[in-house]
């Protein structure tokens, strides 16, 4: 009797905590908002760009998000997604090609923990503009890491590229396409401490998308971007009969492919 | 009678009646802790987890897990998923054997098959995993130690993480004395570090997380390696398994049939949607739902799968 008062008791102490785990966590963002866009001024609106992301993340390691510029007319120079409890909060900046026609271009990320992820829109006058969702965490088993390291190994540098049959993008001559790269995007480990193992850090971190010499977009990256970092977005072609693609990685490897623009003129 | 000898003879009423209870309640004890396994072929004992989510009220015990006794020694195989399931697993096997403990397979990294490890933690024990498993528990091990609390409170806390210190490549059998148990590392399929135990003796195989059965099949690893990996499990010639999900001593290899199919639909219907154009997150509301009445915690792991098997097969 004793035993299962002490047992509920138990139990209701563990379900208070552990609702106060999802909710109490500190506000990060005053201090990131601060350090990545050296106190400038922000303001809160969805006028210039919004975000897509789902209320909870299926699985840790593939968290879509997707960057919509709602004006497009209104020029954005810069769009930066911060994911405030990752380790690496400041997941990708993507500057957008002045005359790249972009309109949206979405990315998988990793989530870590219950977390809000802010994405903060500089237009060409300057200024900032942010939105925010806020992204549950995946449950169970779900981890935020490589899922086979050896095969995301052996693949690394490889590229593909595809246009999507897409229905209406707001003008007739815009398309969309995606870009995939092998990569085990490897947060690495420092030595751990029981298994004594290390794994040096490896990740993408510049991403540059051109047709001709116009660019249509560039990522500065790091670890929360997920593994075979993936981009698809929308663009107006120029004319050029190719789109160029050069990644880059933290140990220096470039890697540059050429794909053809489907009916480019 | 005075009073004096009635409160005496009280006293030693109470006393024997408390020894009573006391003796009966041991062995009701014994009789759980024996319970908290079944014997599904002779020496080859088996628990059967919740098919659930791991939470505060089932105590992390999810999972199937079980020991082999040899003339020599026991292998265990799988701690369960939290220190309490592997000290109820351990008084299990010891109502049933003195004989040590040599081996403590852990099938895969996942915390409801090894947070109970440090219930079996002692001098003699070799704890058994794939190649990868050292490098899975340091990428993962704290993760899933903080990232289980809001579900399982103190119990992710003291879940304690064993490394391997015998790492299997291939085949690597096990002597348990007059008893030998075959692990065997796969292929990425539900992670990158699944191992099988075999016993030839009784025809048993301990498929880990190879195999679900009710619970929704869980993708961590590939979803063409999984099924890849079903492929090859259908010509081990076992007699009965204990997959790591849903009913245990279930007949071999009829128990790969129900997981076969939901990996091939859910292909099937991922290709189709990639081939489409459809978006990641939209495909993974999408595929796979002709399997959801088949399937306990469907919505808790088909969008994952499809989430991961679609970035999986956008590579074809």
């Amino acid at each position: 009797m004793v035993r299962g008062n002490l047992l509920a008791g138990s139990l209701v102490a563990l379900m208070a905590c552990s609702g106060a785990l999802a909710l109490d966590r500190p506000d990060l963002w005053p201090g990131l908002a601060k350090d990545i866009f050296a106190s400038k001024a922000i303001s809160k609106d969805a006028d210039i760009a919004t975000l897509e992301a789902p209320a909870r993340a299926e699985d840790a390691a593939i968290v879509p998000m997707t960057i919509n510029l709602a004006k497009p007319a209104t020029q954005v120079r810069k769009a930066t997604l911060v994911i405030d409890q990752n380790p690496a909060p400041m997941a990708a900046s993507f500057t957008i090609g002045a005359n790249s026609g972009l309109t949206q271009i979405s990315t998988r990320v990793r989530v870590n923990d219950y977390t809000e992820v802010h994405l903060v829109s500089e237009t060409t006058d300057g200024s900032l503009h942010m939105v925010e969702r806020f992204v549950k965490a995946a449950g169970g088993c779900s981890a935020p890491s490589v899922k086979s390291l050896d095969e995301a190994n052996a693949n690394i540098g490889q590229m593909k590229f595809r246009t999507i049959a897409a229905s209406d993008l707001g003008d007739a001559r815009r398309r969309e396409a995606q870009i995939m790269i092998r990569h085990p995007n490897n947060s690495g480990l420092q030595m751990d401490q029981v298994t004594r193992l290390y794994i040096p850090a490896r990740y993408i971190d510049q991403v540059k998308v051109t047709q001709g010499d116009d660019l249509i977009f560039q990522m500065e990256g790091g670890i929360s971007i997920s593994e075979d970092p993936n981009f698809r977005f929308t663009f107006v072609p120029n004319g050029s009969k190719t789109i160029t693609v050069e990644a880059h990685d933290t140990d220096g490897k470039v890697w540059r492919s050429q794909f053809p623009i489907e009916g480019a003129s | 009678m005075t009073t004096f000898q009635s409160s005496v003879r009280l006293m030693l009423r109470c006393i024997v009646i408390a020894f009573v209870i006391f003796i009966h309640d041991n062995a009701k004890a014994r009789d759980a802790n024996a319970a908290f396994v079944r014997e599904i072929a002779p020496g080859v004992y088996a628990h059967q987890g919740a098919v659930a989510l791991m939470n505060a009220e089932n105590r992390g015990d999810i999972a199937n897990i079980g020991f082999v006794v040899g003339e020599k020694c026991v292998a265990v195989i799988d701690a369960g998923g939290s220190l309490e399931v592997g000290r109820a697993l351990l008084a299990a096997l010891r109502q049933i054997t003195d004989k040590p403990i040599c081996f403590v397979v852990n099938t895969h990294v996942h915390p409801d098959h090894i947070f109970g490890d440090g219930a079996f933690v002692a001098p003699g024990v070799t704890f058994v995993g794939h190649k990868n498993l050292p490098r899975a528990l340091a990428q993962r091990g704290a993760f899933y130690k903080k990232s289980f609390r809001p579900m399982i409170g103190a119990l992710a806390d003291e879940a304690v993480i064993v490394t391997p210190t015998l790492t299997v490549d291939g085949e690597r059998t096990l002597d348990l004395g007059g008893r030998a148990l075959t692990v065997r590392s796969w292929r990425t399929a539900h992670t990158d570090n699944d191992v099988s135990v075999f016993d030839t003796a009784s025809g048993v195989i301990f498929t880990g997380d190879l195999v679900f059965l009710r619970h929704t099949p869980v993708v961590d690893g590939s979803l063409l390696g999984f099924l890849s990996v079903v492929g090859d499990l259908e010509k081990i010639p076992a007699k009965l398994a204990v997959p790591g999900h849903g009913p245990i001593g279930v007949d071999w290899p009829a128990a790969l049939q129900a997981e076969k199919t939901y990996l091939e639909t859910l292909t099937k219907d991922l290709r189709r949607l990639v081939k489409s154009g459809e978006r990641v997150d939209r495909a993974a509301q999408e595929a796979a739902q002709s399997e959801k009445s088949k399937w306990s915690l469907f919505d808790d792991y088909n969008p994952r799968n499809a989430t991961a098997g679609f970035a999986e097969l956008e590579w074809e």
